[in-house]
């Protein structure tokens, strides 16, 4: 337990140092700050709440964002040493390789929940400024932030599987970005042609709720979602998501991170540096 | 019990085989150098003790117990060739950290930032270092916690004499803890008077094991002698000693070391026409080349 501290401090102190964690907490508090004062400026006839607007804007750019910054703080964790060559060294310190990989995993997740949180706080903050305590809704505030680290998590789990199968910055970066649009914008789409070509087959109504929540993006979307905002967007989400229902959506972004971490084990466990 | 036992150790990179039969063992307080061509397989051996490459065949033991296991990397310092650091850590944040792995105290760290002569630039960013410093560090991690057996993969490249001369005393200051070293090097000259014996790899090969002394008398390499004399009496020096004349003042001859004693008697016997004598056995360099081509040959 010591070690994976002592990785974690570590770690910290170089994300510090590289401007990792500004970047990251500067990008979500920018955003979150903009998406809460703007997104509030259409609502009055909807007659939904300042707050549930505000957090159906952060989420649907979180989707987007959160796997990002997973992706960027991870493809470099195991690439980067072998690379600068403090790998050889650092393996042959008494920890194994889990703690290494665990260490790392602790720091990013704090850098995570830093950005995550300060940009909720920020929202926090304006919407009490703006229409008084009366106007926060906790539970939704918090599961925001709860699911937005399992999806930062799993995509830093997946992150240092790219960086410990490929060995090189330059690769794993390019392989993270294509699993990131993957993951945030293709799989939609493809999901979508997949639904327009089956018009309304076994595949609409079997499959692709299922294949829907085992995207963790697209999970972590439907659990953000809250009822009345899915009934104001009208759209065939909300339908797929109730065959699936919460369970699968929570299981999909609980399984996401320990399957990630797990792969990124297996993929480490394997390097000769 | 030897704090390294190598037995018989074949490694195979699918046909290649890049360590054959290697039987090697190192006991506490022994230094033993490694040397070898690049690619003889000297790093490869390394990573095999360290656990961090399977061996084919074989086995080592490392202080009793398994490579790579918990207890033999506690017990182990390693310095990588051209060992790095990640930039952005201060010398001393990256030594604490390391002190933290291994169990170690910070005052020791601090002690031993200051004994590699690191103390001026302990707060500073590694990116900032030059390599000999960077060297220091890696140094510095190696003796802390106590190891009981130091692996040194190219030790002093990128080290002026100076800092290779305190660097082989912290090596000795090891050994003399019972520590068990084994380092590899390129630079020869260094090696003679600071390691107990001597291993020769070559192509995967251990074509040498021993003292630099036994080494000499096994490879009977002959003993080069320079005698100086004046140039009026050197004519004469040549014609009782035979050999031949290098400038106009010395004569230079060669004999097995059997003959050794012999040929300086009959130096001596010239008596006041002699000024200067100088006795070169075989360096380590021709040692060295002595043993790889031998195994060349099979």
């Amino acid at each position: 337990m010591s070690s994976i501290l002592s990785i974690a401090r570590l770690e910290l102190i170089i994300a510090r140092r590289n401007l990792w964690v500004a970047t990251a907490i500067l990008l979500m508090a920018l955003f979150n700050i903009v998406l809460t004062i703007a997104g509030n400026a259409p609502t009055g006839e909807l007659g939904a709440s300042p707050m549930t607007i505000a957090l159906t804007s952060i989420t649907t750019l979180s989707v987007y964002l959160v796997p990002l910054i997973g992706l960027l703080l991870s493809f470099d964790a195991i690439a980067g040493e072998a690379e600068r060559g403090t790998l050889a060294l650092g393996l042959s310190y008494p920890l194994s390789r889990i703690e290494i990989l665990l260490g790392k995993f602790l720091a990013h997740m704090i850098v995570l929940g830093a950005a995550i949180g300060i940009g909720l706080g920020l929202t926090l903050a304006i919407t009490v400024y703006r229409y008084g305590v009366g106007a926060v809704e906790l539970v939704p505030l918090l599961r925001l932030f709860a699911t937005s680290m399992a999806l930062g998590g799993t995509f830093l789990g997946l992150g240092y599987a790219i960086s410990a199968l490929v060995k090189q910055t330059g690769a794993a970066s390019g392989i993270a970005i294509g699993l990131w649009l993957i993951a945030v914008v293709l799989y939609d789409l493809g999901l979508l042609g997949a639904l327009v070509a089956d018009a309304g087959g076994y595949f609409t109504k079997v499959i692709f709720p299922y294949a829907l929540v085992a995207n963790p993006a697209d999970a972590f979307r439907l659990l953000n979602m809250p009822e009345q905002s899915v009934n104001m967007l009208a759209t065939g989400l909300g339908a797929a998501s109730q065959v699936s229902g919460f369970a699968g959506q929570l299981s999909s972004l609980l399984i996401w991170p320990l399957a990630a971490l797990f792969f990124a084990f297996l993929a480490f466990r394997k390097i000769e540096p | 019990m030897a704090a390294l036992d190598i037995k018989n150790v074949i490694k195979r990179h699918g046909k290649l085989q890049t360590v054959s039969d290697v039987s090697l063992s190192v006991a506490a307080g022994e230094r033993v150098a490694l040397l070898g061509h690049n690619g003889a397989g000297k790093t490869t051996i390394i990573k095999m003790i360290l656990g961090l490459m399977p061996i084919t065949e074989g086995s080592i033991s490392v202080l009793g117990h398994a490579p790579g296991s918990a207890a033999a990397r506690a017990q182990t310092g390693y310095l990588p060739e051209s060992v790095a650091f990640h930039g952005s850590l201060t010398g001393r944040e990256q030594l604490h950290h390391f002190a933290r792995l291994k169990k170690a105290s910070k005052t020791q760290a601090d002690e031993l930032l200051e004994r590699v002569g690191l103390a001026h630039a302990a707060d500073r960013k590694i990116r900032t270092y030059s390599k000999g410093m960077r060297q220091r560090v890696g140094l510095a991690q190696v003796v802390l916690g106590q190891p009981k057996l130091a692996i040194l993969d190219e030790p002093t490249s990128g080290l002026d004499p100076v800092s290779r001369h305190e660097f082989y005393d912290i090596v000795e200051e090891l050994a003399e803890n019972g520590c068990a070293v084994m380092l590899s090097s390129h630079a020869l000259t260094e090696l003679e008077l600071r390691t107990d014996r001597i291993a020769i790899l070559s192509k995967g090969q251990l074509v040498a094991n021993d003292s630099l002394q036994a080494l000499r008398k096994e490879a009977a390499l002959p003993i080069k002698f320079k005698v100086t004399a004046t140039s009026e009496t050197i004519e004469s020096v040549n014609t009782q000693l035979g050999g031949s004349r290098v400038n106009g003042r010395s004569v230079e001859l060669f004999c097995t070391p059997d003959e050794k004693v012999g040929v300086l008697s009959s130096i001596t016997a010239l008596g006041a026409i002699v000024k200067d004598v100088d006795v070169t056995p075989a360096s380590l360099e021709e040692l060295y080349r002595h043993f790889s081509k031998v195994e060349e040959k099979h």
